[in-house]
């Protein structure tokens, strides 16, 4: 569904992504791991079209997207959520959502039942007319999650919406986004939260200083020395070998 | 379709419209006079609602697109013999293609701000300049109509009930159009802009054109002010329609009234004028009181009252929301 090619991106004399490639099939839950500053953000923030990359090509679902605007990528079926939750904070939540449902419906009531049936389908019924800015971190991610699924996109590029989640908060999520992948979604999401990704993704990507490291299952990852070592330092995958002996 | 809040804004409301109405019975002319001028300016402040309120985007150059309304009509007019209903509707049509060139170049460079309010503020002078400058707009002189009361040349002058009533028909045609947008797809898109651009561009909003369309809805409605302006004096120059003080008196009117709001320029501009008015009265009359004034109101309201009058009776009364029906 989603095909990413070589994408570099240098912010002066630093190299943030190079000659990074993914793939996300239709129907899949994709992760994009990697320790912090290694550009996965960079990455989404480029397939979304809000950055430009040097060089490097994105394709959904076989039609070239690279470096078209980010509503018109929205409009072709793919849309982004932020890291930083960005809610309409003046807006209700049912407002909120309906931003994105206007996409793809023209008519005020139309757009706002849409809404409506996304903010139950999220678990926000009793939420609908309380203004954004009065939502908790868990609400505002599912806000975000929800605003995404408004747009009618196939294609949801989570950027850390389980991060700053108590753990009973990051099942609950897990759970939503099972149910919106059985409705036909796919996901390509960065996550740290390993309980998350390990439970929702069939695959996963690594990322370190700007180039993919590894790709595999998230049990194939988490043993892949290379990762270790992207996230503990170097020789930390053989000390650990070591005390795994001793 | 206007859907107050809160039994404040409704008494708020209620109030307004009972002053508007209240001025046919006034014995004195003197008040009808003095709404008039109130309602020509709200007419303005509206104009800058739809950018400024709705969309977050404050001009502080809003005479620009009032002189281009007002000059326009006045060219054609005086210069070439055009009809008056012709010259007024080319008036809004200047006003709005004035707008939507403004915002297509300023947010073409990305200004936001206090940028974006300096950038208008130059437009307004530059063409403040150039009007004063060239002959076809009448130079130093301004532009003269030739006084031919009647329904052809949309004169009103001999009839001052006739004038407040034609005057009343379009602010409420204004606040219509305003109530429609609100509500509208565009509306959304506008408001989504204002609270966050970024996040609108990810939910697949066209935030350049969202903009330059509320510039153009704007310019538009600020042309139809200035354009009124000329029928009601009948005379125009470059420092009073591209003056600063219209650019002051389109913004300080919603942001006391309550930025973003349907009433809230109207509620601010008939409250100001008001006050000026008062002022006056009480300190007899010394020029550019009414200014002092409205700085400082300005300033006590941006401090204490963020949301505007609106806002505050947003706060009073405020009637039980339906909660979501959980299911």
């Amino acid at each position: 569904m989603l095909e990413v090619r070589n994408l570099t991106k240098r912010f002066g004399g630093l190299v943030a992504l190079s000659d990074a490639s993914l793939d996300v099939p239709e129907g899949a839950i994709v992760g994009l791991l990697g320790p912090n500053g290694a550009g996965k953000t960079t990455c989404f923030t480029i397939i979304a079209g809000f950055t430009k990359a040097d060089t490097g090509s994105v394709r959904l679902n076989g039609q070239d997207i690279t470096g078209l605007p980010p509503h018109r990528i929205c409009a072709l079926g793919m849309v982004r959520t932020f890291q930083i939750v960005q809610p309409f904070a003046g807006l209700t939540v049912e407002e909120n959502i309906a931003v994105g449902a206007y996409l793809r419906h023209r008519d005020r009531r139309e757009a706002l039942a849409e809404a409506r049936r996304i903010g139950k389908q999220l678990g926000m019924a009793s939420l609908l007319d309380r203004p954004a800015a009065a939502l908790t971190i868990a609400g505002r991610k599912r806000l975000e999650i929800g605003r995404a699924l408004a747009t009618g996109a196939k294609l949801l590029l989570l950027d850390e919406v389980m991060a700053g989640l108590i753990p009973t908060e990051v099942s609950e999520i897990v759970e939503i986004i099972r149910k919106i992948r059985e409705d036909g979604h796919t996901f390509l999401m960065i996550e740290h939260v390993m309980q998350a990704v390990m439970s929702l993704a069939e695959t996963a990507y690594v990322l370190n200083y700007g180039k993919m490291i590894a790709q595999g299952t998230p049990q194939q990852l988490v043993q892949d020395p290379a990762v270790i070592e992207a996230y503990l330092g170097h020789g930390a995958a053989s000390r650990l070998q070591e005390t795994g002996r001793a | 379709m206007i859907k107050p809040q809160s039994l404040g804004q409704v008494a708020l409301i209620g109030l307004t419209t009972a002053y508007l109405l209240a001025v046919y019975f006034l014995p004195s002319q003197v008040w009808m006079g003095f709404t008039i001028n109130a309602l020509a300016m709200a007419i303005v402040a509206l104009s800058w609602n739809v950018t400024g309120g709705f969309g977050g985007l404050s001009s502080f150059g809003h005479a620009a697109m009032y002189g281009t309304g007002a000059y326009a009509s006045a060219v054609l007019q005086v210069q070439f013999g055009v009809n008056a209903w012709v010259s007024f509707g080319a008036g809004i049509l200047a006003g709005a293609a004035m707008g939507a060139f403004i915002g297509a170049l300023s947010f073409r460079y990305g200004l936001k701000g206090s940028y974006f309010a300096l950038v208008t503020l130059a437009f307004a002078e530059v063409l403040r300049i150039c009007a004063s400058a060239f002959e076809i707009t009448g130079a130093g002189r301004g532009l003269q109509l030739t006084l031919e009361p009647g329904l052809a040349t949309l004169q009103f002058n001999n009839d001052r009930t006739l004038t407040y009533t034609l005057l009343l028909i379009t602010v409420a045609i204004v606040m219509g159009l305003t109530t429609w947008m609100k509500y509208s797809r565009f509306g959304a898109h506008l408001v989504a802009v204002r609270e966050n651009e970024d996040a609108a561009r990810a939910l697949g909003i066209d935030t350049y054109r969202v903009k330059v369309t509320a510039m153009a809805i704007s310019g538009a409605f600020g042309g139809l002010a200035g354009a009124i302006y000329l029928q009601l004096w009948l005379f125009i120059d470059s420092t009073v329609v591209y003056g600063v003080s219209i650019s002051v008196i389109a913004l300080i009117g919603p942001i006391i009234g309550g930025a973003g709001t349907v009433w809230g320029p109207l509620v601010g501009t008939l409250g100001l004028h008001l006050l000026g008015e008062g002022a006056k009265t009480l300190l007899h009359d010394a020029p550019g009181l009414n200014f002092v004034l409205y700085a400082v109101v300005l300033i006590a309201a941006l401090r204490f009252l963020p949301q505007g009058l609106m806002g505050l009776a947003g706060r009073i009364g405020t009637f039980r929301r339906k909660g979501g029906d959980d299911a």
